[in-house]
């Protein structure tokens, strides 16, 4: 009765250990095997996995084999006499040994392996990526472009109840363009605390630590969309913080560069437009939602007393200087960042605005993006 | 426990009446009983917090908590778990056993004893108290990496580090008393190549909980420098490196994770045996594989950073070096293997367990060993593969040992049998529940769920649901065990002096069922 | 193994000061290996590269002879500033072609953008790792307090070298600055 139970058991594991396995061809909604991914690296590491993954079931058959086997056959209740030997200096050397010959051939491919992950010279695009509490910092270092990447309102929004939102958590409001077939290489710090930047078909996950740069690779064979998140807890909004990563042919890298350019350049142009109370309320409304709600609330009733809520506080209801002096330069020791290092003119005049005027605050006055412009 | 009811306040023998029996108590018994509460009631504490992550991860978006409360719920569970129930129970059985294992009266520094237990409900109190503090309580992982752990971390964490000082001088004269007790109190012939295997595992242990437990005091006390004494360990703007934490913290932690492992592989080896009735097969290869497997693990500690940025060679040199350590440990698992082989063996509720123990711990060690092949590490790191992996060493492991342990030695402590039909019933429910918990968390591993998210994409949805699920039930059935627990303590069928056909070791030949208060006065012979 | 050490039959529970002596010799040192691992690490570094720190050397330890011509190796400098630290900080020069064993220089430029003085510091780090090894400044303005006026521009000189003995392998190096706030870390 018992062992029946028992090796129906790990029968069970087994069935489920094997289907993991064929399962991998089919794509399910839901995957049950490492991604094989996009790129000669990603590649190896998949095949790598299965080696080992492999060789892991072939020795569970045997010691789980021969546990069953005695479990059946070496039970009192069928009459089983114990034996009484007790060690065996030959069978010892031999478990030490075989398995010593085992691991050896685990490292050969694993050792290759490594070495090509690890080489990441004479890269075509070198993006730099920086993580910051709770987005990330694209800088392409040769075609001065540079942009920051956070979860998208979509996603935000959808927190409560996400049931058929698409990429729910896995789409951000800009994601990083790179050209297929060229070596990309990525250089990793961060601002505050420690982030992994961890893309599972790129099979790049590289800690991007603050003060140090990391550097790791990818040539993407694909065009297509792929995702990923942040792969360190790295605070409160951990798991708000995916990756997209956008392959595209080099024709339509170079275009995308070019407008690129030409937002950073209309916007900059923007700092010395005047804005109605009402486009900043409106503008601010939404750069409110994805640089601010995350620490302050949906309705800026904050968590205090880390988080202060913004409804009725003294800065976004007393002098419009001090509040504009907070948003731009953070305030240190806290988890308020310097956003004019983040977001422009106009997207700080306009959240400003926004909190003075909305959120439950009537304060009534607003600032132009020239103002903010004219502080930096 | 049961000599509770039965003291004698003429008896000298007998233990002191009340309360303060239990405050003041320097018999290694009574230690040993306060240990294993103490290590059950933070098993619940650990679990309802399990239970909340668990509840929170049932579906995709956020339900019941924030994200910063979640985060001070792993946080926090793993902290109870690792020192507050893994750790005291196996020094609540060293207590208990080893004493007896070895024929001494007690263990050898009895006040000191009593000292390094009552530190512990002090230091659990405090980490458990900053959870209704300003700020909230640490939110930053069991691991505590810098800087989120220093510069951006709450103020609750100077208690954190404080209630970690705590912990670790428990642990530290729990350790020196149980050397100095294997060392000294040996009865005559009791030589140390014929000491149980739990005794040997308990003095390897022992050694590294004085080695790395001191190295995790240093490492908060430089934290606790850096938050408060303008020091620049782990920040990088005042020079420091906030990647030599990681390094410091590993040294600690990949020992202390065979601390928690070692122990275990001596409750197994007494109990199969037992139960296969035959002689534990290659007992010198086992201490011999204990000792190197304990060695290895001072030098491994950089596989838990394979995505840091290190050198290659240096990343080569750990793979290599962690591989390795699947050697002794197959060692073990061949070992108990062929115990099993050739044997008698019928299962009782402790078998059981050590069954589980060996099919699921090696289940572990399998994704141990690809865990350790650093490129495919890449992919693995940080995700649930991760959680999986060491959920099967920890618990299935670990805490099965324990279970295993409980209903092994139970009779000969209180003198009553356990219920057997409720023993078996555990077993099936922990065991079914327990991977309906934890396997699936290895396909949303490998399908790309990074661990420690309150939240999670739609796709990790089916399987995030099986696991809550397993996790629910997993939890109910140690509430259960609980039931057992009482019961057994409180009555039921009387144990024989032996407890168990083909029991060895002086606890089973030596002793009466229930072990006298004061075992050994005088020391048994050893053949 | 101590075979010797079984105790006498009745007296066995005595431990005798020496060996508790020395059981908690083993706790407090490992304490003190613990702040110990600090400078071991360090120099761990220094001798693997590990963390990506760049070493310095004095400009007269420099042999310009054993300047290798018939290599050349890219250099990409990067700024950053971290933690809130409100300045513009960026390379003067982006790239640059360089023949290993010769000293070079580049300038970084940094200008306050805040109405206070503030005072950051930098750190460098180097990649790939190997590289820091052979990475080596005569003259850096990293690891010490830079005050800055309120919208003052500096630009701060490096003088660098690249032994000739990195790996044939390495055609690029990238150095990183990150300036740091470090008003915040007052006592």
């Amino acid at each position: 009765m018992i062992f029946r139970r028992l090796s129906k058991h790990s029968y069970v594991l087994f069935t489920a250990l094997m289907s993991s396995l064929l399962a991998t061809t089919a794509q399910a909604d839901y995957e049950l095997n490492m991604t094989e991914g996009v790129t000669p690296i990603s590649q190896q590491i998949y095949d790598l996995h299965m080696i080992v993954l492999w060789i892991c079931v072939i020795i569970g058959i045997g010691v789980f084999g021969a546990m069953a086997y005695s479990i059946i056959y070496h039970r009192k209740s069928k009459g089983a006499k114990a034996a009484t030997f007790h060690e065996s200096t030959t069978i010892e050397i031999i478990w030490t040994l075989v398995p010593l010959a085992v691991l050896i051939a685990i490292a050969v491919p694993a050792t290759a392996t490594l070495l090509d992950l690890e080489d990441t010279s004479e890269a075509d695009v070198n993006i730099q990526v920086t993580g910051i509490q709770w987005k990330w910092r694209y800088k392409y270092l040769d075609e001065d472009v540079e942009f920051i990447s956070s979860l998208s309102e979509e996603s935000r929004n959808a927190i409560p109840d996400p049931t058929g939102v698409d990429n729910y958590l896995l789409d951000v409001d800009k994601p990083i363009v790179v050209p297929v077939n060229k070596k990309i290489r990525f250089l990793f710090t961060a601002d505050d605390v420690i982030h992994a930047w961890w893309v599972p078909e790129l099979a790049v996950k590289q800690d991007a630590v603050p003060g140090f740069i990391n550097d790791s690779w990818a040539t993407i064979e694909e065009p297509g969309i792929y995702r990923g998140q942040c792969a360190e807890l790295c605070g409160k909004d951990h798991g708000f913080m995916p990756i997209v990563v956008n392959a595209v042919s080099e024709p339509e890298y170079q275009e995308w560069l070019v407008a690129m350019r030409a937002e950073a350049a209309a916007v900059a142009a923007a700092a010395d437009q005047e804005f109605s109370m009402d486009e900043l309320v409106a503008k601010g409304e939404s750069v409110y939602a994805a640089n601010c709600s995350a620490c302050h609330g949906p309705t800026g009733a904050g968590v205090p007393p880390v988080f202060p809520a913004i409804t009725g506080s003294s800065v976004a209801t007393g002098d419009i200087g001090a509040h504009i002096d907070i948003i731009m330069n953070g305030k240190t020791g806290t988890a308020m960042q310097a956003f004019k290092t983040q977001i422009s003119d106009v997207d700080i005049a306009a959240v400003v605005t926004f909190q003075r005027n909305s959120l439950g605050n009537t304060v009534g006055d607003l600032v132009q993006p020239s103002t903010i412009k004219s502080l930096r | 426990m049961s000599t509770a009811t039965t003291h004698d306040e003429h008896h000298d023998h007998g233990p002191a009446s009340g309360l303060m029996r239990w405050v003041t108590t320097t018999n290694h018994k009574d230690i040993g009983t306060l240990y294993l509460w103490l290590s059950f009631i933070m098993l619940l504490t650990g679990g309802a917090m399990a239970m909340v992550i668990r509840a929170e991860l049932f579906q995709p978006g956020l339900q019941l908590v924030e994200p910063n409360f979640f985060n001070s719920m792993t946080t926090m569970h793993g902290l109870i778990m690792v020192f507050g129930a893994i750790m005291p129970a196996f020094v609540g059985l060293a207590n208990w056993l080893i004493p007896m294992m070895i024929g001494a009266p007690d263990m050898a520094l009895p006040r000191m004893n009593n000292w390094s237990f009552w530190i512990l409900p002090f230091a659990f109190t405090m980490l458990a108290s900053t959870l209704l503090m300003e700020g909230g309580a640490p939110a930053f992982g069991w691991t505590f990496y810098a800087p989120l752990s220093t510069t951006y971390a709450p103020d609750s964490t100077d208690f954190f580090i404080f209630a970690v000082h705590l912990m670790g001088i428990s642990s530290v004269m729990g350790a020196i008393n149980i050397i100095a007790t294997i060392l000294n109190m040996r009865a005559p012939g009791m030589t140390l190549m014929k000491m149980p295997l739990f005794v040997w595992t308990w003095l390897i242990t022992a050694y590294l909980l004085i080695a790395v437990m001191p190295v995790l005091a240093g490492a908060v006390t430089m934290m606790l420098t850096d938050r408060h004494f303008g020091t620049s360990f782990f920040d990088a703007a005042g020079g420091g490196d906030p990647v030599m934490f990681q390094h410091i913290f590993w040294f600690f932690g990949h020992p202390e994770v065979y601390i928690m492992i070692l122990p275990a592989f001596g409750i197994i080896s007494a109990i199969i045996p037992t139960f296969a009735r035959k002689p534990l097969f290659g007992y010198s290869s086992m201490v011999y594989a204990s000792a190197s497997i304990a060695i290895l693990s001072f030098m491994v500690w950089a596989h838990h950073m394979f995505t840091t940025g290190m050198p290659v060679a240096g990343e080569l040199y750990f793979m290599y070096a962690t591989i390795l350590i699947a050697v002794p440990t197959g060692v073990k698992i061949f070992n108990w293997v062929s115990t099993m082989w050739k044997g008698s063996m019928t299962f009782e509720t402790p078998m059981l367990w050590a069954l589980g123990f060996v099919v699921m711990f090696t289940i572990g060690g399998f994704s141990g060993l690809m865990l350790g092949v650093a490129p495919v590490d890449t992919q693995y790191h940080d995700t649930y593969f991760v959680v999986a992996h060491f959920h099967y060493v920890l618990v299935t492991g670990a805490l099965y040992s324990i279970i295993a342990a409980f209903y092994y030695w139970v009779p000969k402590w209180t003198g009553n049998m356990y219920d057997e039909k409720l023993g078996k019933i555990h077993f099936w429910w922990s065991t079914i529940s327990v991977n309906l918990l934890f396997f699936p968390q290895h396909f949303i591993g490998l399908a790309g769920m990074p661990r420690r998210i309150p939240d999670y994409a739609l796709q990790f949805a089916e399987f995030n649901m099986i696991s809550s699920i397993g996790g629910f039930a997993f939890g109910l059935a140690q509430v259960f065990f609980l039931y057992i627990v009482v019961k057994t303590i409180k009555g039921g069928e009387k144990a024989t002096d032996e407890v168990w056909e083909g029991a060895t070791g002086l606890e089973f030949e030596q002793l009466p069922s229930p072990a006298p208060y004061h075992s050994f006065n005088t020391a048994p012979e050893v053949k | 193994m101590s075979e010797n050490s079984v105790a006498n039959n009745n007296q066995q529970n005595k431990v005798s000061n020496k060996q508790l002596l020395k059981l908690v010799m083993i706790p407090v040192l490992m304490f003190g290996f613990g702040f110990a691992l600090v400078p071991l690490y360090d120099v761990f570094c220094e001798v693997t590269g590990l963390n990506g720190k760049t070493g310095r050397v004095e400009a007269s330890e420099i042999n310009q002879k054993q300047v290798d011509t018939s290599r050349t190796v890219k250099v990409k400098f990067i700024a950053n500033t971290g933690n809130g630290l409100p300045w513009r900080f960026e390379p003067v020069v982006t790239d640059m072609e360089i023949h290993p064993g010769e000293i070079y220089e580049a300038m970084y430029r940094v200008t306050s953008r805040t109405d206070k003085p503030s005072v950051g510091q930098a750190v460098p780090s180097v990649s790939p790792v190997p590289a820091s090894l052979h990475f080596n400044k005569t003259e850096c303005f990293c690891f010490l307090n830079q005050e800055l006026a309120p919208g003052e521009t500096r630009d701060m000189p490096i003088r660098f070298v690249i032994n000739h003995d990195l790996p044939e392998d390495i055609v690029e190096v990238t150095l990183s600055y990150t300036f740091f706030n470090i008003e915040q870390k007052q006592g």
